[in-house]
Protein backbone atom coordinates (compact mmCIF):
# COMPACT_ATOMS: atom_id res chain seq x y z
CA UNK A 1 0.00 0.00 0.00
CA UNK A 2 1.54 3.19 1.02
CA UNK A 3 4.29 2.00 2.82
CA UNK A 4 6.29 0.42 -0.71
CA UNK A 5 5.86 3.86 -2.43
CA UNK A 6 7.18 5.56 0.42
CA UNK A 7 10.16 3.03 1.12
CA UNK A 8 10.64 3.44 -3.23
CA UNK A 9 10.83 7.72 -3.09
CA UNK A 10 13.03 7.59 0.02
CA UNK A 11 15.63 5.78 -1.55
CA UNK A 12 14.98 8.01 -4.59
CA UNK A 13 15.67 10.86 -2.55
CA UNK A 14 18.38 9.52 -0.98
CA UNK A 15 20.53 8.38 -4.21
CA UNK A 16 23.31 10.10 -4.62
CA UNK A 17 22.31 10.04 -8.62
CA UNK A 18 19.02 12.40 -7.89
CA UNK A 19 20.23 15.58 -8.51
CA UNK A 20 23.27 14.93 -10.84
CA UNK A 21 20.35 13.53 -13.32
CA UNK A 22 18.27 16.53 -12.10
CA UNK A 23 20.88 18.75 -13.18
CA UNK A 24 21.29 17.29 -16.66
CA UNK A 25 17.74 17.61 -17.07
CA UNK A 26 16.87 21.21 -16.65
CA UNK A 27 20.46 21.99 -18.60
CA UNK A 28 19.03 19.81 -21.33
CA UNK A 29 15.30 21.69 -21.01
CA UNK A 30 17.16 24.82 -20.91
CA UNK A 31 18.90 24.46 -24.00
CA UNK A 32 16.14 23.02 -25.73
CA UNK A 33 13.89 25.83 -25.20
CA UNK A 34 16.19 28.71 -25.69
CA UNK A 35 17.34 29.35 -22.54
CA UNK A 36 20.49 28.69 -22.85
CA UNK A 37 21.69 29.14 -26.12
CA UNK A 38 24.09 27.14 -28.21
CA UNK A 39 27.10 29.46 -28.07
CA UNK A 40 27.05 29.89 -24.03
CA UNK A 41 26.78 25.76 -23.56
CA UNK A 42 25.54 23.41 -25.48
CA UNK A 43 22.57 20.15 -24.94
CA UNK A 44 23.63 17.48 -23.25
CA UNK A 45 22.60 15.42 -26.00
CA UNK A 46 24.05 17.51 -28.43
CA UNK A 47 27.29 17.09 -26.10
CA UNK A 48 27.05 13.30 -27.27
CA UNK A 49 26.58 13.43 -30.49
CA UNK A 50 29.63 15.27 -30.90
CA UNK A 51 31.30 12.79 -28.68
CA UNK A 52 30.33 9.58 -30.91
CA UNK A 53 31.13 11.91 -34.15
CA UNK A 54 34.67 12.60 -32.59
CA UNK A 55 35.48 9.25 -31.61
CA UNK A 56 34.27 7.83 -35.07
CA UNK A 57 35.84 10.30 -37.12
CA UNK A 58 39.19 9.00 -35.08
CA UNK A 59 39.61 12.80 -34.14
CA UNK A 60 39.16 12.45 -30.46
CA UNK A 61 41.50 9.40 -29.93
CA UNK A 62 44.15 10.96 -31.86
CA UNK A 63 44.02 13.90 -29.78
CA UNK A 64 43.84 11.83 -26.43
CA UNK A 65 47.25 9.86 -27.53
CA UNK A 66 49.15 12.80 -27.92
CA UNK A 67 48.14 14.29 -25.15
CA UNK A 68 48.70 10.83 -23.11
CA UNK A 69 52.37 11.04 -24.80
CA UNK A 70 53.05 14.04 -23.60
CA UNK A 71 51.63 13.73 -19.76
CA UNK A 72 53.52 9.88 -19.66
CA UNK A 73 56.75 11.84 -20.69
CA UNK A 74 56.70 14.52 -19.10
CA UNK A 75 55.85 11.99 -15.97
CA UNK A 76 58.74 9.94 -16.56
CA UNK A 77 61.29 12.13 -16.65
CA UNK A 78 59.54 14.17 -13.70
CA UNK A 79 58.93 11.07 -11.15
CA UNK A 80 62.74 9.31 -11.90
CA UNK A 81 64.35 12.98 -11.52
CA UNK A 82 62.18 13.40 -8.10
CA UNK A 83 62.95 9.53 -7.06
CA UNK A 84 66.57 10.02 -7.59
CA UNK A 85 67.08 13.23 -6.19
CA UNK A 86 65.11 12.17 -2.78
CA UNK A 87 67.37 8.87 -2.62
CA UNK A 88 70.43 11.29 -2.95
CA UNK A 89 69.50 13.82 -0.10
CA UNK A 90 67.68 11.10 2.03
CA UNK A 91 70.50 8.69 2.17
CA UNK A 92 73.47 10.39 2.34
CA UNK A 93 74.77 13.55 4.46
CA UNK A 94 76.13 15.33 1.50
CA UNK A 95 73.63 14.26 -1.07
CA UNK A 96 71.27 16.06 1.35
CA UNK A 97 73.61 19.31 1.63
CA UNK A 98 73.60 19.41 -2.17
CA UNK A 99 70.12 18.43 -3.51
CA UNK A 100 67.93 19.60 -0.80
CA UNK A 101 68.32 23.29 -0.03
CA UNK A 102 68.04 23.79 -4.18
CA UNK A 103 65.05 21.78 -4.28
CA UNK A 104 63.62 23.56 -1.42
CA UNK A 105 64.30 26.91 -2.81
CA UNK A 106 63.10 26.30 -6.77
CA UNK A 107 59.79 24.39 -5.21
CA UNK A 108 58.61 27.92 -4.46
CA UNK A 109 58.21 28.99 -7.66
CA UNK A 110 54.70 28.36 -9.30
CA UNK A 111 55.54 26.10 -12.00
CA UNK A 112 53.47 27.61 -14.71
CA UNK A 113 55.15 31.15 -14.40
CA UNK A 114 58.16 29.29 -15.88
CA UNK A 115 56.48 28.68 -19.51
CA UNK A 116 57.43 32.21 -20.93
CA UNK A 117 61.23 31.27 -19.96
CA UNK A 118 60.87 27.35 -21.40
CA UNK A 119 59.53 28.15 -24.57
CA UNK A 120 62.64 30.99 -24.82
CA UNK A 121 64.54 27.76 -24.09
CA UNK A 122 63.00 25.47 -25.60
CA UNK A 123 60.56 26.60 -28.39
CA UNK A 124 57.12 25.79 -28.76
CA UNK A 125 56.98 22.30 -29.54
CA UNK A 126 56.71 19.02 -27.22
CA UNK A 127 59.61 19.94 -25.71
CA UNK A 128 58.13 22.73 -23.10
CA UNK A 129 54.91 21.13 -22.45
CA UNK A 130 57.10 18.41 -21.45
CA UNK A 131 59.50 19.72 -19.45
CA UNK A 132 56.71 21.86 -17.45
CA UNK A 133 55.08 18.49 -16.68
CA UNK A 134 58.56 16.86 -15.55
CA UNK A 135 59.70 19.58 -13.41
CA UNK A 136 56.14 19.80 -12.03
CA UNK A 137 55.59 16.52 -10.83
CA UNK A 138 59.20 16.01 -9.70
CA UNK A 139 58.87 18.12 -6.76
CA UNK A 140 55.68 16.13 -5.79
CA UNK A 141 57.69 12.72 -5.69
CA UNK A 142 60.91 14.37 -4.34
CA UNK A 143 59.41 16.27 -1.21
CA UNK A 144 57.24 13.21 -0.23
CA UNK A 145 59.82 10.58 -0.83
CA UNK A 146 62.03 12.93 0.90
CA UNK A 147 60.03 12.91 3.62
CA UNK A 148 59.54 9.43 3.88
CA UNK A 149 62.92 8.14 4.00
CA UNK A 150 63.43 10.68 6.64
CA UNK A 151 60.23 9.44 8.08
CA UNK A 152 61.69 5.86 8.74
CA UNK A 153 61.73 4.24 12.10
CA UNK A 154 64.78 3.86 13.65
CA UNK A 155 64.33 1.26 15.68
CA UNK A 156 63.53 -1.18 12.54
CA UNK A 157 67.18 0.08 10.91
CA UNK A 158 68.28 -0.49 14.11
CA UNK A 159 66.81 -4.30 14.26
CA UNK A 160 67.73 -4.87 10.81
CA UNK A 161 71.45 -3.44 11.49
CA UNK A 162 71.48 -6.07 14.39
CA UNK A 163 70.45 -8.99 12.17
CA UNK A 164 73.49 -8.09 9.88
CA UNK A 165 71.99 -6.41 7.15
CA UNK A 166 74.89 -3.87 5.38
CA UNK A 167 73.70 -0.45 3.70
CA UNK A 168 72.30 -1.94 0.45
CA UNK A 169 70.03 -4.55 2.52
CA UNK A 170 69.03 -1.76 4.92
CA UNK A 171 67.82 0.27 2.02
CA UNK A 172 66.28 -2.59 -0.08
CA UNK A 173 64.51 -3.84 2.55
CA UNK A 174 63.88 -1.50 5.45
CA UNK A 175 64.16 1.99 4.20
CA UNK A 176 62.53 1.88 0.19
CA UNK A 177 59.80 0.12 1.67
CA UNK A 178 59.07 2.42 4.80
CA UNK A 179 59.27 4.99 2.14
CA UNK A 180 56.60 3.20 -0.59
CA UNK A 181 54.00 4.73 1.03
CA UNK A 182 55.07 8.51 0.88
CA UNK A 183 56.15 8.07 -2.47
CA UNK A 184 53.19 6.71 -4.18
CA UNK A 185 50.89 9.68 -1.88
CA UNK A 186 54.29 11.75 -4.05
CA UNK A 187 53.18 10.04 -7.32
CA UNK A 188 49.00 10.59 -6.56
CA UNK A 189 49.81 14.52 -6.67
CA UNK A 190 52.43 13.85 -9.23
CA UNK A 191 49.56 12.59 -11.73
CA UNK A 192 47.23 15.66 -11.08
CA UNK A 193 49.69 18.40 -11.17
CA UNK A 194 50.65 16.62 -14.78
CA UNK A 195 47.11 17.06 -15.44
CA UNK A 196 47.14 20.37 -14.77
CA UNK A 197 49.80 21.47 -16.15
CA UNK A 198 48.68 19.63 -19.63
CA UNK A 199 46.29 21.22 -19.56
CA UNK A 200 47.47 25.17 -19.29
CA UNK A 201 50.46 23.90 -21.41
CA UNK A 202 48.82 22.70 -24.11
CA UNK A 203 46.57 25.86 -24.50
CA UNK A 204 49.50 28.22 -24.82
CA UNK A 205 50.47 26.96 -28.33
CA UNK A 206 49.59 23.64 -29.88
CA UNK A 207 49.31 22.37 -32.79
CA UNK A 208 47.80 18.63 -31.74
CA UNK A 209 46.01 17.38 -28.60
CA UNK A 210 43.08 17.85 -26.64
CA UNK A 211 44.65 21.67 -26.29
CA UNK A 212 44.51 22.02 -29.73
CA UNK A 213 41.03 20.90 -30.05
CA UNK A 214 39.98 23.28 -27.22
CA UNK A 215 41.42 26.12 -28.55
CA UNK A 216 39.94 25.72 -32.12
CA UNK A 217 36.58 25.04 -30.42
CA UNK A 218 36.81 28.16 -29.15
CA UNK A 219 37.46 30.01 -32.14
CA UNK A 220 34.12 28.61 -33.17
CA UNK A 221 32.14 29.23 -30.30
CA UNK A 222 31.59 25.27 -30.30
CA UNK A 223 30.91 24.74 -26.61
CA UNK A 224 29.82 20.86 -27.71
CA UNK A 225 33.47 19.96 -28.89
CA UNK A 226 34.96 21.92 -25.56
CA UNK A 227 32.55 19.96 -23.17
CA UNK A 228 33.75 16.80 -24.73
CA UNK A 229 36.81 17.89 -24.25
CA UNK A 230 36.31 18.88 -20.65
CA UNK A 231 35.00 15.05 -19.84
CA UNK A 232 37.64 13.66 -21.33
CA UNK A 233 40.16 15.21 -18.68
CA UNK A 234 38.00 14.30 -16.37
CA UNK A 235 38.16 10.76 -17.41
CA UNK A 236 41.96 10.90 -17.57
CA UNK A 237 42.18 11.99 -14.32
CA UNK A 238 39.71 9.32 -13.07
CA UNK A 239 42.14 6.83 -14.98
CA UNK A 240 44.95 7.70 -13.75
CA UNK A 241 43.58 7.41 -9.77
CA UNK A 242 42.73 3.99 -10.21
CA UNK A 243 45.69 2.81 -11.43
CA UNK A 244 47.47 4.27 -8.36
CA UNK A 245 44.82 3.02 -6.67
CA UNK A 246 45.90 -0.54 -7.75
CA UNK A 247 49.34 -0.31 -7.35
CA UNK A 248 48.76 0.73 -3.77
CA UNK A 249 46.64 -1.92 -3.49
CA UNK A 250 49.18 -4.62 -4.52
CA UNK A 251 51.71 -2.54 -3.22
CA UNK A 252 50.81 -1.85 0.61
CA UNK A 253 49.05 -4.77 1.01
CA UNK A 254 50.80 -5.48 4.66
CA UNK A 255 49.09 -2.57 6.00
CA UNK A 256 46.15 -3.27 8.58
CA UNK A 257 43.77 -1.25 6.76
CA UNK A 258 44.23 -3.16 4.01
CA UNK A 259 44.82 -6.91 5.30
CA UNK A 260 42.07 -9.07 5.51
CA UNK A 261 42.50 -10.98 8.81
CA UNK B 1 93.18 2.48 30.37
CA UNK B 2 92.46 -0.57 32.67
CA UNK B 3 94.94 -2.18 35.19
CA UNK B 4 94.66 -5.17 36.81
CA UNK B 5 94.53 -3.40 40.15
CA UNK B 6 90.43 -1.92 38.75
CA UNK B 7 89.02 -5.74 38.44
CA UNK B 8 86.37 -6.81 40.65
CA UNK B 9 87.18 -10.47 40.27
CA UNK B 10 90.05 -10.66 42.61
CA UNK B 11 88.77 -13.56 44.73
CA UNK B 12 91.30 -16.16 44.87
CA UNK B 13 90.73 -19.09 42.67
CA UNK B 14 91.73 -22.28 44.14
CA UNK B 15 94.10 -24.26 42.56
CA UNK B 16 91.66 -27.36 42.43
CA UNK B 17 88.82 -25.62 40.27
CA UNK B 18 89.59 -26.75 36.94
CA UNK B 19 90.01 -23.17 34.39
CA UNK B 20 86.93 -21.73 33.46
CA UNK B 21 85.94 -21.45 29.84
CA UNK B 22 87.28 -18.06 28.33
CA UNK B 23 84.45 -15.84 28.97
CA UNK B 24 82.35 -14.74 25.98
CA UNK B 25 81.74 -11.67 26.42
CA UNK B 26 84.55 -9.42 28.09
CA UNK B 27 83.85 -5.37 29.26
CA UNK B 28 86.60 -4.23 30.87
CA UNK B 29 86.30 0.19 32.25
CA UNK B 30 84.06 0.56 29.99
CA UNK B 31 81.87 4.03 30.04
CA UNK B 32 79.52 5.96 27.82
CA UNK B 33 77.63 8.54 28.20
CA UNK B 34 74.84 11.33 26.41
CA UNK B 35 76.83 14.53 26.43
CA UNK B 36 77.49 15.54 30.06
CA UNK B 37 75.74 12.38 31.95
CA UNK B 38 77.99 9.16 32.30
CA UNK B 39 75.15 6.47 31.91
CA UNK B 40 77.99 3.60 31.85
CA UNK B 41 81.06 4.45 33.85
CA UNK B 42 83.80 1.86 33.76
CA UNK B 43 81.68 -1.35 34.16
CA UNK B 44 83.22 -4.62 33.98
CA UNK B 45 81.23 -7.64 32.95
CA UNK B 46 82.17 -11.14 31.69
CA UNK B 47 79.95 -13.70 30.47
CA UNK B 48 80.58 -17.71 30.15
CA UNK B 49 79.47 -19.48 26.80
CA UNK B 50 76.10 -20.72 27.80
CA UNK B 51 75.65 -18.64 30.87
CA UNK B 52 72.32 -16.70 31.22
CA UNK B 53 72.60 -13.95 32.90
CA UNK B 54 69.84 -11.74 34.16
CA UNK B 55 70.58 -7.79 34.04
CA UNK B 56 68.22 -5.99 36.58
CA UNK B 57 68.15 -2.26 37.03
CA UNK B 58 65.69 1.06 37.22
CA UNK B 59 64.32 2.94 34.83
CA UNK B 60 66.93 4.76 32.84
CA UNK B 61 69.77 3.28 35.11
CA UNK B 62 71.81 2.24 31.61
CA UNK B 63 70.66 -1.51 31.00
CA UNK B 64 69.59 -0.56 27.32
CA UNK B 65 72.15 1.27 26.76
CA UNK B 66 74.90 -1.85 27.56
CA UNK B 67 72.62 -4.26 25.94
CA UNK B 68 73.05 -2.16 22.45
CA UNK B 69 76.82 -2.07 23.23
CA UNK B 70 76.62 -5.71 23.27
CA UNK B 71 74.68 -6.21 20.18
CA UNK B 72 77.35 -3.33 17.95
CA UNK B 73 74.79 -1.43 17.74
CA UNK B 74 76.87 1.48 19.28
CA UNK B 75 80.26 2.19 18.21
CA UNK B 76 82.86 1.60 21.09
CA UNK B 77 85.64 3.88 20.21
CA UNK B 78 88.85 2.65 21.64
CA UNK B 79 87.01 0.18 24.61
CA UNK B 80 88.21 -3.04 25.60
CA UNK B 81 84.51 -4.64 24.42
CA UNK B 82 85.31 -8.13 23.30
CA UNK B 83 82.11 -9.58 22.24
CA UNK B 84 81.23 -12.28 20.00
CA UNK B 85 80.64 -11.84 16.06
CA UNK B 86 77.50 -14.51 16.29
CA UNK B 87 74.77 -12.79 18.48
CA UNK B 88 71.28 -11.84 18.14
CA UNK B 89 68.97 -9.24 19.67
CA UNK B 90 65.25 -9.67 20.84
CA UNK B 91 63.94 -5.88 21.01
CA UNK B 92 60.89 -4.86 24.17
CA UNK B 93 58.68 -4.46 20.56
CA UNK B 94 59.30 -7.35 18.36
CA UNK B 95 60.45 -4.57 15.61
CA UNK B 96 59.47 -7.00 12.68
CA UNK B 97 59.52 -5.37 9.40
CA UNK B 98 55.70 -4.74 9.06
CA UNK B 99 56.14 -5.08 5.18
CA UNK B 100 57.40 -8.75 5.50
CA UNK B 101 55.86 -12.20 5.69
CA UNK B 102 56.67 -13.33 9.04
CA UNK B 103 58.89 -16.16 8.04
CA UNK B 104 60.47 -13.43 6.04
CA UNK B 105 61.31 -11.35 8.67
CA UNK B 106 62.51 -14.44 9.96
CA UNK B 107 64.88 -14.83 6.83
CA UNK B 108 66.55 -11.16 7.31
CA UNK B 109 69.99 -10.99 6.38
CA UNK B 110 70.21 -15.03 6.66
CA UNK B 111 72.94 -16.46 4.60
CA UNK B 112 73.61 -19.58 2.94
CA UNK B 113 71.49 -22.65 1.70
CA UNK B 114 67.97 -23.31 2.67
CA UNK B 115 66.55 -19.98 4.05
CA UNK B 116 63.30 -20.60 4.23
CA UNK B 117 63.11 -23.87 5.86
CA UNK B 118 65.55 -22.58 8.73
CA UNK B 119 63.14 -20.00 8.74
CA UNK B 120 60.33 -22.50 9.24
CA UNK B 121 62.01 -24.62 11.23
CA UNK B 122 62.48 -21.97 14.04
CA UNK B 123 59.23 -20.60 13.42
CA UNK B 124 58.24 -23.88 13.83
CA UNK B 125 59.80 -24.23 17.28
CA UNK B 126 58.54 -21.39 18.85
CA UNK B 127 55.01 -22.68 18.08
CA UNK B 128 54.08 -20.19 14.67
CA UNK B 129 54.12 -23.07 12.53
CA UNK B 130 50.71 -21.99 11.36
CA UNK B 131 51.46 -18.10 10.98
CA UNK B 132 54.27 -18.84 8.10
CA UNK B 133 52.80 -16.79 5.99
CA UNK B 134 51.01 -13.83 8.05
CA UNK B 135 51.75 -10.32 8.10
CA UNK B 136 53.36 -8.94 11.11
CA UNK B 137 50.81 -6.80 12.22
CA UNK B 138 47.84 -9.15 12.32
CA UNK B 139 49.96 -10.93 14.96
CA UNK B 140 49.06 -10.64 18.63
CA UNK B 141 51.95 -9.38 21.03
CA UNK B 142 52.92 -12.42 22.12
CA UNK B 143 53.29 -13.99 18.74
CA UNK B 144 55.16 -11.20 17.63
CA UNK B 145 57.19 -11.78 20.18
CA UNK B 146 57.83 -15.21 19.58
CA UNK B 147 58.19 -14.65 16.07
CA UNK B 148 61.29 -12.33 17.18
CA UNK B 149 62.64 -15.07 19.13
CA UNK B 150 62.85 -17.22 16.11
CA UNK B 151 64.34 -14.50 14.01
CA UNK B 152 67.33 -14.23 16.58
CA UNK B 153 67.41 -17.98 17.52
CA UNK B 154 67.74 -18.95 13.23
CA UNK B 155 71.18 -17.79 13.50
CA UNK B 156 72.46 -20.10 15.64
CA UNK B 157 73.78 -17.08 18.41
CA UNK B 158 76.74 -17.81 20.34
CA UNK B 159 75.40 -14.58 22.55
CA UNK B 160 71.41 -13.91 22.59
CA UNK B 161 70.55 -10.52 24.02
CA UNK B 162 67.10 -9.96 25.22
CA UNK B 163 66.02 -5.93 26.16
CA UNK B 164 62.39 -6.46 28.59
CA UNK B 165 61.14 -8.91 25.95
CA UNK B 166 57.62 -9.66 28.27
CA UNK B 167 57.64 -6.43 29.45
CA UNK B 168 54.49 -5.60 26.72
CA UNK B 169 52.87 -9.49 27.00
CA UNK B 170 50.01 -10.56 29.43
CA UNK B 171 51.01 -12.14 32.47
CA UNK B 172 50.25 -15.80 31.08
CA UNK B 173 51.86 -15.25 27.72
CA UNK B 174 54.52 -13.72 30.39
CA UNK B 175 54.76 -17.58 31.55
CA UNK B 176 54.61 -19.31 28.45
CA UNK B 177 57.56 -17.09 27.14
CA UNK B 178 59.43 -17.72 30.49
CA UNK B 179 58.96 -21.54 29.86
CA UNK B 180 59.56 -21.28 26.01
CA UNK B 181 62.92 -19.33 26.45
CA UNK B 182 64.00 -21.71 29.17
CA UNK B 183 63.49 -24.26 26.56
CA UNK B 184 64.88 -22.73 23.66
CA UNK B 185 67.97 -22.22 25.71
CA UNK B 186 68.34 -25.59 27.36
CA UNK B 187 68.20 -26.86 23.49
CA UNK B 188 70.47 -24.23 21.86
CA UNK B 189 72.18 -23.22 24.95
CA UNK B 190 73.56 -19.73 23.90
CA UNK B 191 74.85 -16.97 26.52
CA UNK B 192 71.83 -15.67 27.48
CA UNK B 193 71.72 -11.49 28.70
CA UNK B 194 68.50 -10.84 29.47
CA UNK B 195 67.24 -7.42 30.73
CA UNK B 196 64.24 -6.94 32.78
CA UNK B 197 63.23 -5.12 35.37
CA UNK B 198 61.26 -7.78 36.88
CA UNK B 199 63.08 -9.55 40.08
CA UNK B 200 61.21 -12.89 39.99
CA UNK B 201 61.64 -13.24 36.36
CA UNK B 202 65.29 -12.35 37.08
CA UNK B 203 65.47 -15.14 39.67
CA UNK B 204 62.89 -17.99 37.51
CA UNK B 205 65.31 -17.90 34.30
CA UNK B 206 68.97 -16.50 35.27
CA UNK B 207 72.33 -18.77 36.47
CA UNK B 208 73.76 -15.25 37.78
CA UNK B 209 71.26 -11.94 38.57
CA UNK B 210 73.07 -8.40 38.18
CA UNK B 211 72.08 -5.19 39.26
CA UNK B 212 73.26 -2.09 37.32
CA UNK B 213 73.53 1.20 39.22
CA UNK B 214 75.12 4.39 39.04
CA UNK B 215 76.71 2.91 35.82
CA UNK B 216 78.10 0.12 37.35
CA UNK B 217 77.60 -3.71 38.42
CA UNK B 218 76.38 -3.07 42.01
CA UNK B 219 75.17 -6.48 43.02
CA UNK B 220 75.30 -9.49 41.86
CA UNK B 221 73.48 -12.89 42.77
CA UNK B 222 74.24 -16.35 41.87
CA UNK B 223 71.12 -18.83 41.51
CA UNK B 224 72.74 -21.87 41.88
CA UNK B 225 68.83 -24.08 42.48
CA UNK B 226 67.78 -26.34 39.74
CA UNK B 227 65.57 -25.27 37.01
CA UNK B 228 62.22 -25.34 36.21
CA UNK B 229 62.36 -22.80 39.53
CA UNK B 230 58.95 -21.38 41.33
CA UNK B 231 58.35 -17.90 42.09
CA UNK B 232 59.60 -17.21 46.01
CA UNK B 233 62.15 -20.19 45.79
CA UNK B 234 64.87 -17.58 46.27
CA UNK B 235 63.80 -15.16 49.00
CA UNK B 236 66.88 -14.05 50.20
CA UNK B 237 68.41 -13.58 47.24
CA UNK B 238 65.25 -11.37 46.18
CA UNK B 239 65.35 -9.47 49.07
CA UNK B 240 69.11 -8.67 48.40
CA UNK B 241 68.19 -7.55 44.93
CA UNK B 242 65.34 -5.49 45.45
CA UNK B 243 67.19 -3.60 48.35
CA UNK B 244 69.97 -2.82 45.65
CA UNK B 245 67.30 -1.35 43.83
CA UNK B 246 66.22 0.63 46.12
CA UNK B 247 62.97 -0.97 46.98
CA UNK B 248 62.00 -2.30 49.90
CA UNK B 249 60.80 -5.85 49.33
CA UNK B 250 56.77 -6.71 49.64
CA UNK B 251 55.93 -8.77 52.47
CA UNK B 252 54.55 -11.53 50.30
CA UNK B 253 57.33 -13.46 48.12
CA UNK B 254 55.58 -13.43 44.51
CA UNK B 255 54.22 -10.26 44.04
CA UNK B 256 55.86 -9.28 40.81
CA UNK B 257 53.68 -6.08 40.52
CA UNK B 258 55.81 -4.48 43.40
CA UNK B 259 58.69 -3.37 41.22
CA UNK B 260 57.52 -2.90 38.61
CA UNK B 261 54.82 -0.49 39.87
CA UNK B 262 57.66 1.50 41.78
CA UNK B 263 59.26 2.29 38.20
CA UNK B 264 56.09 3.27 36.09
N1 LIG C 1 70.45 8.34 22.29
C1 LIG C 1 70.42 8.93 23.51
N2 LIG C 1 70.68 10.25 23.64
C2 LIG C 1 70.67 10.85 24.84
N3 LIG C 1 70.40 10.21 26.00
C3 LIG C 1 70.14 8.89 25.95
C4 LIG C 1 70.13 8.19 24.70
N4 LIG C 1 69.84 6.89 24.96
C5 LIG C 1 69.67 6.81 26.30
N5 LIG C 1 69.84 8.01 26.89
C6 LIG C 1 69.78 8.27 28.33
O1 LIG C 1 70.61 7.35 28.98
C7 LIG C 1 69.99 6.87 30.16
C8 LIG C 1 69.93 5.38 30.13
O2 LIG C 1 69.01 4.96 29.17
P1 LIG C 1 68.67 3.44 28.90
O3 LIG C 1 69.93 2.71 28.67
O4 LIG C 1 67.67 3.38 27.81
O5 LIG C 1 68.02 3.01 30.28
P2 LIG C 1 67.20 1.69 30.65
O6 LIG C 1 67.18 0.79 29.47
O7 LIG C 1 67.91 1.11 31.82
O8 LIG C 1 65.84 2.14 31.05
C9 LIG C 1 68.63 7.54 30.25
O9 LIG C 1 68.75 8.61 31.15
C10 LIG C 1 68.38 8.02 28.86
O10 LIG C 1 67.63 9.21 28.89
MG1 LIG D 1 65.57 0.01 28.31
Amino acid sequence: MAVPSRSWSSSLMRSRWLSPTLLVLAWELGARSGVIPAHTLAAPSAVVVTLWHMLMSGELPVSLAVSSVRVAAGLGIGVTLGIVLALLAGLSRPGEVAVDAPVQMLRTLPVLALSPLFIVWFGIGETPKIALIAFGSMFQVYLNLYNGICGVDVRLVDAARSFGLGRVGLIVHVILPAALPSLLVGLRYALSVAVLILVVAEQINASAGLGYLINNARDFMRTDIIVVCLIVYAALGLAIDAAIRAVEGRALAWRPRLVEV
Amino acid sequence: MATLLDFPHGQPLTTAVPRPPAPIVRLRSFSRGFGETRVIDRLDLDIAPGEFVALLGRSGSGKTTLLRTLAGLDDVDGDEVDVPASRAVVFQDARLLPWKRVWKNVALGLQGPDVRARAEAALHEVGLGHRLDAWPLTLSGGEAQRAALARALVREPKLLLLDEPFAAVDALTRMKMHALVLALWTSHHPAVMLVTHDVDEALLLADRVLVLDGGRIAHEERVASERPRRIGDESDARTRLLHHLGVAAAPSAGDTGALRRSHV
